[in-house]
């Protein structure tokens, strides 16, 4: 009964995440742009943009800038889950590829980097006055399940084991439509719920930041508005032309 | 309404970021545009009755016309890296000032109406209806940004706030709540054709005075044209250049230069203004409407070139806008930019050995340079990223022997605004200015006391007014205020004409102040 639940409850999650970033980036799209507003300075190629984005998914080059403090959570706990997260394709892969296998130290150790960006950024949103003023409750609650999803994942590493076999056979029956049983382990079912809600909330939160960035005028803009006129719909530019 | 007293913050040696004070600028708040005002700009004279419902569906349309704001609106994480990057924060402790701050009071509403988790749990997200006090709020804060985009560059996103007041601003435009010092002027550009209501007659008398000036000086007639159709070069520029100090002396600065090149130049009285509110107000069709009188004075003059003078927000609408607002310029010569700034020909000029400058007549000064916060951040001179901060460096460099760098972290892409852009240079907002300029002074005092600093150079109308007001409040002599072109107007060398006048020792130059 609890693999049917749980199984019907994340077909449907992944059918709400996908839908709903796909909608969501389709509406971003759509937008249109009328005016060149890049931050300057910019740069003048689209090459130099596509650098510059990358940039700023991977180093966090303006928030370098701006707080060292937020970087460095920000880059513990972003890192961290990103390992995490490579690393379980291992539950839905057999065999498993090399390459998963070979970064599986990293990512287990790695939940405890993402744990600790964590708990940083929240300390930070308690104790410093001017992110406190800026917090609302939703801030905090975001915090707060992605530190269950990370602690409940590392007690089953490294404290109370779970079934991982059972799991893995679990797993792999979803991506088969066949439902295999779930070991009824209430810290694996905390996990597991907790990631649910995160798939649900992620399209209507402050997580669409995540494909958000690549939209931000402000970044992804060309720094060539004497080179190139620059025309959207709405703005009717063809009256200059009269 | 009253004047309010109020305190100059202190200067301080190591600044550090205040502790909140909450509603501490509450009580500002810019005039509100009266009916005439509103009325000519197609806007509704006072706030209309079902005034909620308009803004709500306002709101709804900008968020369909532009993408900076819908993304902004839904991506920010509140990791607060913005809140200590504002000079109007940093001045006034007040939080509403932390930019994401001031993005949520737009926010909250955004997602009451636009979000599912605001419709549904409007608590958990901080969603909030518009109600008056929330009107309240947006007139005051939103005329409390310069839209300067100095947080742009901090948050990791790129999230503007000058996007979202701007939208601000332009929503309440429609329901009726205007600023007036914004919209009267804009009614003035459109009735005479600048900022100040200067009139045709009143320029050129304006102008040729200053010609007898230079006259005077050089022995040489420089000449200022007006509305000289057939000119290779049109000029546009602010129209504080025809008459306020120091911006004057900038322009006879342009014209020195224009002589000293051979260029046969003109202003136009059609489009004499080269500052553009429409920006400030986030309308589009403001914009639009107010730049067109220069495309239209361009083909009426059937000039070859746009150069534009000293003058920030001007040169972003120029630099970032006109090419999609009143573009293409395909009747302009393709050899050269358009359009062009002043700097970027001037250093040209000085780099073709050209124009000539005397750097020991400015031995007297010792200069450093304010970067204006829109020609840093919202555009560009030269061909590569960064000539907005090298060229005009290295005009001044060119016309000075002494020059001294600010504190690196509050200049070039980090540049504090002066604290009167983005619409807000009038009087009813002066505690505001003298606030906002606290970061900037602060950087001032360091070089002043250390390298005998005497002269702020800058290349913007507006922190040229904002400078000349504030700077006493903080103790410094109000002309120390400089346009980079009188730098270069008073090193330069006058030679073309000069060997028709047998006149002797004319090359006096002129050092008043």
């Amino acid at each position: 009964m609890l693999s049917i639940v749980l199984a019907v409850m994340f077909y449907a999650a992944t059918l709400v995440l996908l839908l709903g970033i796909a909608y969501r980036v389709s509406v971003y799209a759509r937008t249109p742009a009328p005016l060149k507003i890049p931050t300057m300075p910019a740069p003048t190629t689209s090459g130099g943009v596509a650098m510059r984005l990358l940039r700023e998914v991977t180093i966090f080059e303006s928030l370098f800038k701006s707080n060292k403090w937020i970087w460095i959570f920000a880059i513990l706990f972003h890192f961290g889950m990103l390992l995490v997260l490579l690393r379980h394709i291992r539950y839905f892969n057999e065999p498993v590829w090399v390459w998963v296998q070979l970064i599986q130290p990293f990512g287990t150790y790695a939940g405890f980097a993402m744990l600790i960006g964590l708990l940083g950024l929240w300390v930070r949103r308690v104790f410093v006055e001017r992110i406190r003023y800026i917090s609302g409750p939703s801030d905090h609650l975001m915090l707060a399940l992605l530190s269950l999803i990370a602690g409940t994942g590392l007690i089953m590493k490294f404290v109370v084991h779970t079934d991982i076999v059972a799991l893995k056979t679990f797993t792999l029956g979803l991506l088969r439509f066949d439902i295999q049983p779930l070991p009824a382990d209430p810290v694996l079912v905390t996990h597991l719920l907790a990631v649910i809600l995160l798939m649900l909330v992620f399209p209507v939160s402050k997580l669409l930041h995540a494909p958000g960035v690549f939209f931000s005028p402000s970044r992804n803009q060309v720094d060539n508005s004497r080179e190139k006129r620059h025309v959207t719909a709405w703005a009717n530019n063809n009256a200059g032309q009269e | 309404m009253a004047k309010v007293e109020f305190d100059t913050p202190e200067i301080r040696e190591y600044p550090i970021i205040p502790m909140l004070k909450s509603d501490a600028m509450s009580h500002s708040s810019p005039f509100v545009a009266k009916p005439t005002h509103q009325e000519p700009l197609g806007f509704p004279g006072e706030l209309v009755e079902d005034w909620q419902n308009k803004a709500i569906e306002k709101m709804g349309e900008l968020l369909k016309k532009y993408r900076s704001l819908k993304v902004y609106m839904d991506i920010c994480v509140k990791c607060g890296a913005c809140t200590d990057k504002c000079h109007y924060f940093l001045g006034t402790s007040d939080p509403k000032n932390m930019p994401v701050a001031r993005q949520d009071l737009f926010r909250k509403v955004y997602r009451r109406y636009f979000t599912f988790a605001g419709k549904y749990f409007p608590k958990l997200v901080g969603a909030e209806d518009l109600t008056e006090e929330v009107l309240e709020d947006w007139y005051k804060y939103f005329h409390q940004c310069s839209q300067c985009r100095r947080c742009s560059v901090f948050c990791p996103y790129g999230i503007d706030t000058a996007e979202v007041s701007m939208a601000a601003r332009e929503i309440m435009d429609h329901v009726g709540k205007g600023q007036k010092y914004c919209n009267e002027i804009i009614g003035k550009v459109h009735k005479i054709g600048n900022n100040l209501g200067l009139p045709g007659p009143a320029m050129k008398a304006t102008l040729e005075d200053l010609e007898e000036e230079m006259e005077e000086d050089y022995g040489v007639k420089i000449k200022m044209p007006i509305d000289k159709k057939g000119a290779d070069v049109l000029l546009v520029t602010p129209s504080a250049d025809f008459f306020a100090e120091p911006h004057i002396d900038g322009l006879m600065g342009y014209a020195k230069v224009f002589h000293e090149a051979g260029i046969d130049w003109t202003v136009s009285t059609y489009a004499s203004e080269a500052a553009n509110f429409g920006m400030f107000i986030g309308s589009y069709d403001q914009m639009k409407k107010v730049a067109m009188r220069i495309r239209e004075a361009a083909l009426e003059l059937g000039v070859n070139r746009i150069i534009v003078g000293e003058c920030g927000h001007a040169w972003r609408v120029a630099y970032s806008f006109w090419n999609t607002l009143i573009g293409p310029f395909d009747f302009l010569d393709p050899k050269y930019p358009a359009p062009q700034h002043i700097c970027e020909f001037t250093l040209d000029q000085i780099e073709q050995g050209i124009i000539k400058l005397d750097k020991s007549k400015n031995d007297h000064r010792v200069v450093t340079f304010h970067d204006s916060c829109n020609v840093a951040r919202a555009t560009r001179m030269g061909d590569s990223p960064g000539g907005q901060f090298d060229i005009p460096r290295k005009v001044i460099q060119a016309a000075c022997n002494n020059f001294v760098e600010m504190d690196p972290e509050t200049t070039k892409e980090k540049t504090f605004c002066c604290g009167g852009g983005g619409g807000l240079l009038t009087d009813d907002l002066m505690e505001l200015r003298v606030k906002g300029a606290l970061p900037r002074m602060e950087a001032l005092r360091e070089v002043v006391d250390n390298h005998g600093v005497t002269n702020l150079a800058a290349i913007c109308a507006i922190c040229k007014a904002q400078f000349s007001k504030v700077l006493p409040y903080y103790d410094f002599p109000m002309d120390m205020i400089t346009s980079v072109h009188q730098l270069v107007g008073d090193a330069i060398i006058i030679t073309r004409g000069v060997e028709n006048k047998e006149t002797d020792e004319q090359s006096e130059t002129v050092t008043e102040q």
